[in-house]
């Protein structure tokens, strides 16, 4: 399984981002091969719809289950289009969530608030 | 004439201004701008209303005609389109209606359908004409509607009243770029200052004359009316936070047609605005 997240540095040790769509990188790791790799996210600069061209980046990278602390209702439809698993981080340790996601620890991510976007 | 009144941050005294300016008028036109939560109505309750819907174009998908180039997903500037290796995903409320997409998809795949995002209301309160402009909850983006009521002002004759939204962004600017002169309203507080100070900078950009209204006015140290005098601002007038003005406004009511203090006070402001506003034009 293709795992990803909101990163705070391209570094293991500086953990799981607070924002899903502002984070400068995020984490791709791949449960099969047990590599992962940091991904620049180019929307963290725009002014508008970065949770939706978050959501596409982490498309194009193959994801299939995002952990992220929290999650916008624009980011969430486009995520959910394109049948990404959606869950909760506990903790900002990345190994530790992604070990626990795929113990089948987390919970899925129920809470989307209404997003940034406006004028 | 046409006068704007705005103020950077919300709740500083926008409508209480522009609704006894109206009513000071007598005869006049009220555009409430602050499309998200227009509160104009409320004190002016106009009757005989008549709707007009406000619709704006977004892009339909042909799914049989989309090859998934992407080429409308790196096109959109406001991140509106995502594909997600299936389909396009098309997300209306943060579209800005440019067209982009439609012009760059070489499958022609992609056409533009009409969606509405709130409505435009008319009334009658005596002999003011109230414009309300009215977003539907939910949407993001609200300068169609200001669009629309723009388009009305236009057609104005006689003394018009345009009460804008809080802010100085987007949806400020196309409310104030009609206006002849510029009301700017400021609160006794170090937050009301770095908004006043915001607006006054939009007033010089966009080169209107103007005039600060300060309100809630105590016998305390007011750090707005200081940068007015530093400045060399013109104050025309002060409204005291005052028991009977809130009073009254809570209740709905007009402080001008029910306290003849502010029958004074709004009649004086009003003489004072088009005075200036003549002078400058």
């Amino acid at each position: 399984m293709i795992i990803g997240l909101p990163v705070n540095a391209n570094n293991l040790e500086e953990g799981i981002s607070a924002s899903y769509g502002r984070a400068p990188f995020y984490y791709i790791y791949d449960s099969q091969t047990k590599e992962g790799h940091f991904v620049d996210n180019k929307a963290a600069g725009d002014v508008g719809g970065v949770g939706v061209k978050s959501a596409q980046l982490i498309i194009d990278q193959k994801v299939e289950a995002l952990i992220t602390p929290r999650l916008g209702d624009q980011a969430a439809q486009v995520l959910e289009g394109a049948e990404i698993g959606l869950y909760k981080s506990q903790g900002t340790d990345i190994m530790e969530n992604i070990e626990a996601v795929l113990a089948s620890e987390l919970e899925k991510l129920t809470e989307i608030h209404p997003g940034h976007h406006g004028n | 004439m046409k006068i704007a009144v705005l103020s950077g941050k919300g709740g500083t005294g926008k409508t209480l201004v522009s609704v006894n300016l109206a009513a000071a008028a007598g005869k006049a036109s009220y555009l409430d701008c602050d499309v998200e939560e227009p509160n104009g109505h409320l004190f002016f309750k106009p009757e005989g209303i008549e709707t007009r819907q406000v619709k704006v174009p977004v892009p339909r998908v042909d799914k049989e005609l989309c090859d998934g180039c992407r080429k409308c997903v790196d096109c959109c500037t406001f991140n509106a389109l995502a594909h997600t290796g299936k389909e396009l995903m098309i997300l209306d409320r943060i579209c800005h209606s440019c067209g982009g997409c439609v012009l760059v998809c070489p499958q022609k795949a992609l056409s533009e359908e009409y969606r509405v995002i709130g409505r435009v209301e008319r009334g009658l309160w005596q002999d003011v004409e109230v414009h309300t402009g009215i977003l539907n909850t939910g949407e993001a983006i609200s300068t169609p509607i200001l669009e629309d009521l723009m388009n009305q002002v236009r057609g104005l004759d006689g003394i018009v009243i345009i009460d804008a939204p809080p802010g100085s962004a987007c949806n400020v600017m196309e409310s104030i770029k009609e206006a002849d002169y510029l009301l700017l309203v400021a609160e006794p507080s170090i937050f009301g200052l770095h908004n006043l100070e915001m607006v006054h900078e939009l007033a010089q950009v966009f080169d209107k004359p103007f005039g600060v209204v300060l309100n809630k006015v105590t016998e305390q140290f007011n750090p707005s009316e200081q940068y007015c005098l530093d400045k060399k601002l013109r104050i025309l007038a002060k409204i005291p936070f005052d028991f009977e003005l809130g009073e009254i406004s809570s209740n709905g009511g007009i402080a001008y047609n029910e306290s003849p203090r502010f029958r004074l006070l709004f009649g004086d402001l009003l003489k004072e605005v088009l005075d200036e506003a003549a002078a400058n034009s």
